[in-house]
C-alpha cells in the first residue's frame, strides 16, 4: 500500500516546483512613476466623461484653453491669452500646441467638440456645463441646430466665444474635460470609437496613452508634442494594477510595486506602524445633511431644524466619526479651499460656527412639537449610503438625536443607484449627501440650493436666495457675485435646508523616490505631470 | 447518443430562455435609475440619454428588442463603459476568469482526488489528521479572506527577503497565477478531499477489491486499476457545476489579487444597473452552466460504461 503514495508525493512536489517561478525581472524605474487606480476609465471621450477616473487620465492626455497650475491658479494652456468681456470671450491660441500627430490644435477643434457636446445625438451628462455659452441650452433642448452654438473661430488661432448672459466664473470653466478640443477629422475617423481605445484617441497633452488593457493596466508616455516640454520630467507613468480593494493597493505599495498610495480610516493605523510619511489635501468635496421640504414632511418646520443644528458638534464629528486627521468641520456651504475675490473666500467673508447648546436645542424643540401639535418626539427617516462611513455617521446621528431630543431615526440604507432614486423621488426626511466641485468657482457650490437645480434633492426654495444668485450669475464683476453668493450662504445657514457635517481631507503617502506629485480639489487628481522619478 | 444531445441542448436552451426572461423582468423592477448619476441633469439631458439607450420605450417593447438581439448574439453596447459592447467585455475579460478559473479547478481536482486518496490509505493515522484539520480550514474560512492573508504573507515574505518570490498582484506573467488560483481552489479542494475519502473508503471495503487482493494484484495495480477509477466518480459529478462556478465566481479573489477578469465587471454591472452588462453576463453565464452541466454527463458515460446515455429509459 505504500508505493501509490510515494507516485503521489512526487506529483504533487513536482507541480510545485513547476508552478513556483514567479516573474524576478528587474523593473526599470529611473523617470518613471508606478500607480494603481481604483476603477477602469469608463469614458475617454472628454465630451461624455464624468467619473474621476476618466477625468485623471484625460487631465493627464488632454489640455484645454487653461490649465489649473500646482497652486490652484488658472493659467494659459492651449491659449496664451484671453480677452473676456460681458458679452463673451476671444481666446488667443499658442501656435505650438499641437496634437499628437504633430499638427497643429485650432480654434476649429474646439468650435467642433463643443458642438458635439451639446448635441442632442451625443446625450451628454456634463452638456450643462456648457450652457453659459450661448444658445447651448436651446441645443440640448432640440430647438437650435448644434452649429447655432455661441463659439466660432475666427481664424486657426482665434476662438471667439459668445455668452448667454455674463459669465464670471468662464475662466475657470475652460480648464474642464467637457472644455477640451476635439479634432474633427479624426474623431469622424473612428467611426462612433472614439476615445474606446488608446488608438481612437488623439492627445494634446503632456502624455499621451501607449497601452490600455482594459481592467488591467494603462501606460502613459510623455507626449513629445506637447507644447510645454520643460514641465515634464516624467518619461512614463505606470499603471500595472486596477483594483478597488484598499488592503490590496497598500500591499502593492508595501511591497513597493507602486509609488502612491491614499488611505482609509482603516489602513491609517497599518501605515502610521509602518512608518509611512503621511501628507494631506483638501479632497474638495463638502458632506451635509439634506432636509425634505416637500409638503406633509415635519422637516419643513425649522424649529426642529434648528434642534438638531444645536445638537450638533461639527468638531467632534471631524474628529471621531470621520476620523481622517485634517477634516475640516463643516461650517458652511462653500469650503474653506474655495477662492473668493484675492483670497480664500471663507476669509473674505467670515462664517461664525454654531456650537453645541444642548438647553437652546431642547427649546427649539420644545417650540418645534408644540407648532406641530405632537405628544412625543417623532421618528425620522435617515437615507444613506453603504460605505463604512455612512453608517458610522449613521449610528452617531442616531445616537446623539435619541438621546438629546429624544427623535427616533430610521436608517433607510440604500446602495448608489438606489439611493439617488429615493434623493430624488423624496423619500427621505434626511439625506446624507455631499458634492464635489466641477470648477473653481463660489458659484458650483451657490447655485447647488437654487430652487431651479435638479441637485437640490430636498427642493428647498427661497426667494431672496434664488435672486441672489441670479444676480451674481448675471455679471462678471467679482465684487458683485463674491458680494450676493456670501449673501445667499447666510441665508442657507439661517434657515438651515442642510446641516453641514465636514469637509474631506485625503491621507496619502508616496515612496521616496518621487516628488511634484500635485493633489487638488478641482479638476484632475492626482496631477502627476509635473511630478519626477529618480532611480 | 445524438438524440440525447438534442434533448438536452433543447432543454438547456429553454433554461437559458427562462433565465433571461426572468433576469430581465427582474432587473426592471429594480429601484434606481441606470441613467442617473451623482449628479443629476437636466430634463432634456435626461430625455436624450434615455432616447439614445431605448429606455424611453415601453418595457415590453424593450423586452421584445433584446430578446431579437440576443438570438443574434448582439446583446448591446454598456451603460456605463459607453464605448464598449458587452460582446467585448467577455470576449476580453471571459478568458482571464477562465484561465484562472480552470487552474484552481486543476489544482482543487487534482489536489483533492491525492489528498482524498491519502487520508483514506492513512485513515485515523496522522496524515489523514493533518489533512482534514486543513480542510476544515478550506472549506470553512472564505476565499477572500484566504486571499487577503496569501497577498499579507506574501509581502512580509518578499519583504523579508528582499526579493519578490512572487508577486502581489497583476496580470500577464505566469507567477501571477500561483495565488489567484490557490486562492480560488482552496475551498473546492477541501470539499472535493472530503468527497474522495469517503468514496474511496467505500470502494476499499467492496468485495471486488478483496477479490482482487486475493487473485495477487499488486497494491499499486489495485489502487489505479479498481479503487481510484471507482471511487473517482462522485468527484466528476460535482466537477462540472464547480468549473461554471469557480470560473464565474472568483470576483473577490479577481478584485484581490487586481486581475481583469469577468467577476468584477458582473458585480459592478449590477450595482450600477448596468442593463445590458447584467443581461449580457447572466445570459453568458446561465449558457456556460448549463454547457458544463451536459459536458458531465458525458463525460460521466465515458468514465463508468455502466452508464450510456440514450439508451432507452436509462439516461441518469
Amino acid at each position: 500500500m505504500r508505493r501509490p503514495v510515494h507516485a503521489i508525493l512526487g506529483t504533487v512536489l513536482l507541480a510545485s516546483v513547476v508552478l513556483i517561478q514567479g516573474g524576478c525581472t528587474k523593473r526599470e524605474t529611473r523617470d518613471i512613476l508606478y500607480i494603481a487606480m481604483g476603477a477602469e476609465p469608463p469614458e475617454l471621450n472628454s465630451t461624455k466623461a464624468t467619473d474621476t477616473e476618466s477625468g485623471m487620465v484625460l487631465g493627464h492626455v488632454m489640455e484645454g484653453l487653461t490649465r489649473i497650475n500646482a497652486a490652484g491658479m488658472q493659467v494659459p494652456g492651449v491659449a496664451e491669452s484671453w480677452k473676456l468681456t460681458d458679452q463673451g470671450a476671444v481666446f488667443t491660441l499658442r501656435p505650438d500646441a499641437r496634437w499628437s500627430d504633430g499638427r497643429p490644435v485650432t480654434a476649429n477643434d474646439f468650435v467642433f467638440a463643443w458642438r458635439t457636446a451639446v448635441d442632442p445625438k451625443t446625450a451628454s451628462e456634463y452638456a450643462f456645463i456648457l450652457f453659459p455659452i450661448k444658445n447651448a441650452e436651446a441645443i440640448v433642448q432640440g430647438r437650435l441646430p448644434p452649429t447655432q452654438l455661441g463659439v466660432a473661430a475666427r481664424d486657426d488661432r482665434t476662438l471667439a466665444v459668445t455668452f448667454e448672459k455674463p459669465c464670471g466664473y468662464f475662466l475657470a470653466l475652460t480648464s474642464f474635460q467637457t472644455y477640451f478640443p476635439i479634432r474633427e477629422d479624426f474623431y469622424t475617423a473612428q467611426q462612433g470609437r472614439y476615445g474606446s481605445d488608446k488608438e481612437n484617441l488623439l492627445y494634446n497633452g503632456p502624455f499621451k496613452l501607449t497601452q490600455w488593457i482594459h481592467g488591467a493596466a494603462l501606460r502613459f508616455e510623455k507626449n513629445e508634442q506637447y507644447w510645454d516640454q520643460a514641465r515634464v520630467k516624467l518619461k512614463r507613468i505606470e499603471v500595472p494594477y486596477i483594483t478597488a480593494d484598499d488592503s490590496a493597493r497598500f500591499n502593492l505599495f508595501k511591497d513597493r510595486k507602486i509609488d502612491l498610495l491614499g488611505l482609509s480610516k482603516n489602513s491609517l493605523d497599518d501605515a502610521v506602524r509602518e512608518g509611512f510619511r503621511l501628507k494631506k489635501f483638501a479632497e474638495g468635496s463638502v458632506w451635509f445633511l439634506e432636509y425634505n421640504f416637500i409638503s406633509g414632511r415635519l422637516t419643513r418646520n425649522k424649529n426642529l431644524r434648528k434642534a438638531i443644528q444645536l445638537s450638533f458638534d461639527a468638531e467632534e464629528f471631524a474628529n471621531k466619526v470621520v476620523g481622517i486627521p485634517g477634516t475640516v468641520p463643516g461650517i458652511s456651504l462653500i469650503p474653506g479651499w474655495m477662492q473668493g475675490k484675492s483670497a480664500p473666500f471663507r476669509s473674505e467673508y467670515p462664517v461664525t460656527a454654531v456650537g453645541r447648546d444642548i438647553e437652546k436645542a431642547r427649546a427649539y424643540m420644545a417650540a418645534f412639537m408644540k407648532e406641530e401639535g405632537l405628544g412625543k418626539a417623532p421618528s425620522l427617516v435617515w437615507l444613506t449610503g453603504e460605505s463604512p462611513l455612512a453608517a458610522r455617521e449613521a449610528e452617531y446621528f442616531q445616537n446623539l438625536l435619541k438621546t438629546v431630543l429624544g427623535i427616533e431615526l430610521k436608517i433607510d440604507k440604500q446602495i448608489f443607484k438606489q439611493r439617488l432614486a429615493k434623493m430624488m423621488a423624496g423619500e427621505f426626511d434626511i439625506v446624507s449627501a455631499g458634492w464635489g466641485p466641477d470648477y473653481a468657482d463660489p458659484m458650483t457650490f451657490a447655485d447647488l440650493f437654487a430652487s431651479w437645480n435638479e441637485n437640490n434633492r430636498g427642493k428647498w426654495k427661497n426667494a431672496s436666495y434664488d435672486a441672489l444668485i441670479r444676480k451674481a450669475q448675471a455679471t462678471t464683476k467679482a465684487a458683485v457675485r463674491m458680494d450676493s453668493m456670501a449673501a445667499a450662504e447666510r441665508i442657507l445657514l439661517d434657515e438651515q435646508p442642510i446641516l453641514p457635517t465636514y469637509e474631506r481631507s485625503v491621507i496619502y503617502t508616496h515612496s521616496d523616490r518621487v516628488s511634484g506629485i500635485i493633489r487638488r480639489s478641482v479638476g484632475a487628481d492626482p496631477d502627476l505631470s509635473e511630478a519626477s522619478a529618480r532611480e | 447518443m445524438i438524440r440525447y444531445l438534442l434533448k438536452q441542448v433543447t432543454s438547456g436552451l429553454i433554461t437559458v430562455y427562462f433565465i433571461a426572461t426572468a433576469t430581465f423582468f427582474a432587473m426592471h423592477a429594480v429601484p434606481g435609475d441606470p441613467l442617473m448619476g451623482g449628479k443629476a441633469t437636466t430634463p432634456e439631458i435626461r430625455a436624450n440619454l434615455q432616447r439614445k439607450y431605448g429606455l424611453d420605450r415601453p418595457v415590453l417593447e424593450q423586452y421584445t428588442t433584446f430578446l431579437s438581439n440576443m438570438a443574434r448574439g448582439d446583446f448591446g453596447i454598456s451603460f456605463t463603459q459607453h464605448n464598449r459592447s458587452v460582446n467585448d467585455i467577455i470576449r476580453e475579460h471571459f478568458p482571464i476568469s477562465a484561465v484562472l478559473g480552470l487552474l484552481a479547478i486543476a489544482v482543487a481536482a487534482t489536489g483533492g482526488v491525492m489528498l482524498g486518496s491519502i487520508t483514506a490509505i492513512f485513515r485515523n493515522r496522522l496524515p489523514d489528521r493533518a489533512i482534514m484539520v486543513l480542510v476544515i480550514f478550506g472549506v470553512s474560512v472564505p476565499s477572500f479572506v484566504v486571499a487577503a492573508l496569501m497577498q499579507l504573507g506574501i509581502t512580509e515574505l518578499n519583504r523579508l527577503t528582499g526579493l519578490s518570490i512572487l508577486p502581489v498582484g497583476g496580470w500577464g506573467e505566469a507567477g501571477h497565477l500561483v495565488l489567484p488560483a490557490l486562492a480560488l481552489g482552496l475551498s473546492t479542494l477541501a470539499f472535493l478531499t472530503r468527497l474522495m475519502r469517503s468514496s474511496m473508503l467505500e470502494v476499499t471495503g467492496a468485495d471486488y477489491i478483496r477479490t482482487a487482493r486475493a487473485k495477487g494484484v499488486s497494491p499499486t495495480g489495485i489502487f489505479f486499476g479498481h479503487q481510484l477509477r471507482n471511487a473517482v466518480l462522485p468527484v466528476i459529478t460535482v466537477l462540472g457545476p464547480a468549473i461554471a462556478a469557480i470560473t464565474t465566481g472568483g470576483f473577490v479573489v479577481e478584485q484581490v489579487f487586481a486581475i481583469p477578469g469577468l467577476g468584477r465587471y458582473f458585480v459592478q454591472a449590477v450595482h450600477q444597473l448596468d442593463y445590458t452588462v447584467i443581461m449580457g453576463l447572466t445570459v453568458f453565464y446561465g449558457a456556460y452552466l448549463v454547457f458544463m452541466v451536459i459536458l458531465v454527463d458525458i463525460a460521466y458515460g465515458l468514465i463508468d460504461p455502466r452508464i450510456r446515455v440514450g439508451k432507452a429509459g436509462g439516461s441518469r
